[in-house]
């Protein structure tokens, strides 16, 4: 029993924060915003040449053959960046889902994802729009729950919608489905969809942890500036008690999102579960967060030019992505109704024992 | 990451589980803030002593096992998983006990772990005083050093019980002319000794639950001074970060409760609506949280690591979550949730309102959640005092 990362994994992280902090600071994404696509190429490249993009992806295909709990922090680093590229849908979410569909398919693309030279965006049964698909070479939808399709850009009609976090790049995507391009179909597919939420799921949380780290240390810094009756605003007992709420959402949100990680990476039974209960607590502890840390900014928090709304847009996006803080919830609620798994003192490895 | 136990810790998970099995009391005992309750608590301590559960961290030689940090979490998880009796010298065990094993002398820890370890001696802790509470160091009872002795003076209060205990350990002011927290000495004091008085002081539940206790001229040898003279504060910081984590409120204790919160609601859920449904499942979620954050914590510590103001967290997070099962729980019992355990229509209702009671205590004592938050944004955010 031992719950830490090891060496190389915390390496990894602060790897990626360092260079996130200098190639993704608040500047460049607001660049980014204004741009056509939101994205990066430049930036996309080089997080490929860190390893990030094929972090999932089997070495043989050019991957780093690491796993779910490899990927946790460093995701983490990219939320507290308020990193836009698609670490999510590409590199989490499509690299495991193409290397199960494997054969041809998989063997075309992940080699492509690892370099940096493809996106691939992923769709889902219970989810009515595709991030990142204005940008992907790929796209992997849902045609019903049974079926997996996969198709080129030119193969579909992708049409924007405008979100309210411009970092994100959702739109509702219309195909006509064919022999040709379905990949899956059946127990199959429905096996495939059901991790493909349960990655999605938590990359968000890991992000959403990031995002609410940051917003705390904005408004921890803003709050011991600021100065109003002749002292630091973050010296007033109400700010410090707001703070300190998100603090505390935030800390007991990150075991359970270091644990849901560890259950994807062994498809534990429980993942799904384990899953849930992470995305539910960590997206909840960073639109907390957000509301709180604007709170504690005043009116400034309030305007475009400051930088903490990109955060506080991210947590909502999080929120959003991969089913909601509730959707999560209720999933929890109805396997704990049902009493699908043991509860109490002493349960709560009780899945890993069986394993060995 | 490796979330497996070994096959030495399940062992001692089986081991604990088997002995419990054997040997914990099969009806709960009458509580320990009652003289007949805390005869039969200190029975029960003492049996535990004999099985040589008492204390699973401490080294053989005082009662202990030489237990890791890991199998206290086990021996814990499987203590609540049997429903096994409070401890009724949680005071001593969990806070005195690990402030001796840093300060002590060799004598010090022969003379007082053992008799811990078997409940022989009860202890109470005396911090607060009626002008220190939140603000500890205001603490004025003073021990005044004649030769090898001290001679106490002033009043302690609120020492959890105290009305039933036989030693305190308690914080003095040594040095007269000193203030706030330097000048304080740490001191071990019997409680029959002349000129100690007790006045027990019923709680919420009207059981005499804690107790004042007044000094005049009471005669302390020196001997049984913990740490340096002066150094009272920097010992009881000590015991303030065990309190506050690991030892006092570990993680079993609240999935006992939510386990118990999950079955009370799932043989209601057809009457409930959603929102409680929902409620229960946060509070489920909130226990195992607190559970992943202890196994990660006692990993760190493992490796070496030091628990800081973190222990800070905890504190609020337990405590609140505590109170909020509790009060989940009432709501979901409705008019049951008012009936005293004596009430004949109680059959079957369970303890919840006695547990209502002592959570409201919890954002409370052991340093007030307020004052916690205030160590959160100082020592962990860093922001300006
Ligand atoms: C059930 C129970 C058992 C206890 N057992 C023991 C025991 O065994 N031994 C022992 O020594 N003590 C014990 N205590 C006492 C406990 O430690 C104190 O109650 C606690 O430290 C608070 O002190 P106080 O009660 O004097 O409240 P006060 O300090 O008077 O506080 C009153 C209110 O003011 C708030 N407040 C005070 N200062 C600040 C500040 N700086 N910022 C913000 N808010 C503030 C508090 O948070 C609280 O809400 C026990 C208390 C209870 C309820």
């Amino acid at each position: 029993m031992d719950f830490r990362f090891d060496e190389e994994q915390q390496l990894l992280q602060s790897t990626v924060r360092h260079f996130l902090d200098a190639e993704c600071t608040p500047a460049v994404l607001r660049v980014l915003w204004e741009s056509e696509t939101a994205r990066s190429p430049e930036l996309w490249k080089k997080l490929a040449a860190l390893g990030l993009t094929g972090l999932l992806i089997p070495e043989a295909q050019g991957g780093m053959g690491l796993d779910e709990t490899a990927f946790v922090l460093p995701l983490e680093a990219c939320g507290h960046a308020g990193l836009a590229e698609p670490v999510v849908a590409t590199a989490a979410v499509a690299a495991p889902l193409l290397r199960e569909v494997a054969g041809a398919l998989a063997d075309e693309w992940l080699p492509r994802i690892a370099t940096g030279d493809a996106r691939v965006a992923v769709g889902h049964p219970t989810l009515s729009f595709v991030e990142d698909a204005h940008q992907a070479d790929l796209l992997l939808l849902p045609r019903g729950e049974d079926e997996v399709h996969a198709l080129p850009r030119s193969a579909v009609q992708v049409s924007e919608q405008p979100a309210n976090d411009p970092s994100l790049r959702i739109a509702s995507v219309a195909f006509d489905a064919s022999d040709n391009s379905c990949v899956a179909r059946g127990k199959k597919a429905r096996a495939l969809f059901a991790a493909t939420l349960d990655r999605g799921a938590l990359a968000s949380a890991a992000q959403a942890l990031g995002v609410c780290e940051r917003l705390l240390q904005l408004a921890v810094s803003y709050t011991s500036e600021r100065h109003q009756f002749g002292q630091a605003v973050g010296s007033f007992q109400a700010v410090k008690h707001h703070l300190a709420n998100v603090k505390l959402k935030l800390e007991y949100a990150r075991p359970l999102v270091q644990r849901a990680a560890h259950s994807v990476a062994k498809a534990s039974a429980q993942r799904a579960l384990h899953v849930s209960m992470a995305k539910h607590a960590a997206c909840e502890a960073a639109v907390f967060g957000a509301k709180q840390t604007l709170q504690c900014h005043g009116a400034i928090g309030y305007t475009w030019e400051q930088d903490l709304h990109i955060f506080m847009r991210r947590a909502w996006s999080l929120d959003h992505a991969w089913g909601s803080s509730s959707f999560h919830l209720e999933r929890v609620r109805r396997a704990l109704l049902e009493g699908a798994f043991a509860i109490g003192p002493g349960a709560t490895f009780q899945e890993e024992q069986q394993d060995d | 990451m490796k979330l497996e136990y070994s096959a030495a810790q399940r062992a001692f998970r089986a081991e604990v589980r088997d002995w419990l099995e054997a040997n914990a009391p099969a009806a709960p005992l009458k509580s320990f803030d009652t003289a007949e309750g805390a005869a039969e608590h200190r029975a029960w301590e003492a049996k535990l002593n004999d099985g040589g559960f008492a204390m699973v961290p401490w080294p053989k030689e005082y009662g202990g096992r030489g237990a890791d940090l890991l199998e206290w979490l086990i021996f814990e998880e499987e203590y609540y998983r049997a429903d096994a009796p409070k401890r009724i010298n949680q005071n001593g065990l969990f806070l005195l006990g690990p402030t001796i094993m840093e300060y002590g002398s060799d004598e010090q820890k022969a003379r007082f772990l053992p008799r811990m370890a078997s409940s022989e001696e009860v202890w109470a802790q005396g911090w607060s005083e009626p002008n220190a509470g939140s603000d500890m160091a205001n603490i004025q009872a003073t021990a005044h050093r004649h030769g090898d002795h001290y001679l106490l003076n002033g009043q302690k209060t609120w020492a959890s019980r105290g009305a039933f205990a036989d030693w305190l350990f308690g914080m003095f002011r040594s040095d007269p002319t000193s203030k706030r927290h330097r000048g304080l000495t740490f001191i071990l004091c019997p409680l029959d000794t002349p000129g100690v008085r007790v006045r027990p002081i019923p709680q919420l539940d009207g059981l005499p639950g804690f107790a004042e206790v007044f000094f005049d001229d009471a005669q302390v040898p020196v001997k049984n001074r913990l740490g340096e003279e002066g150094e009272g504060w920097k010992v009881a910081m000590s015991t303030a970060g065990f309190e506050r984590g690991l030892m006092l409120r570990s993680p079993a204790r609240f999935q006992h409760t939510a386990r118990r919160l999950v079955e009370l609601w799932r043989r209601h859920a057809n009457e409930l609506p959603a929102a409680t449904g929902a409620a229960v499942t946060r509070c489920w979620l909130a226990a195992e949280a607190y559970t992943l954050d202890t196994y990660r914590t006692v990993s760190r510590l493992a490796a070496g690591g030091k628990i800081g103001a973190e222990a800070s967290l905890n504190k609020i997070f337990w405590s609140e979550l505590d109170l909020r099962m509790h009060e989940l729980a009432l709501d979901i019992l409705g008019e049951q949730g008012e009936l005293l355990p004596t009430a004949p229509a109680a059959r079957g209702v369970g303890n919840w309102l006695d547990g209502y009671l002592f959570a409201l205590a919890g954002p409370i004592y052991a340093g007030t959640n307020e004052i916690q938050r205030n160590i959160v944004a100082e020592r962990i955010l860093g922001l300006p005092r």
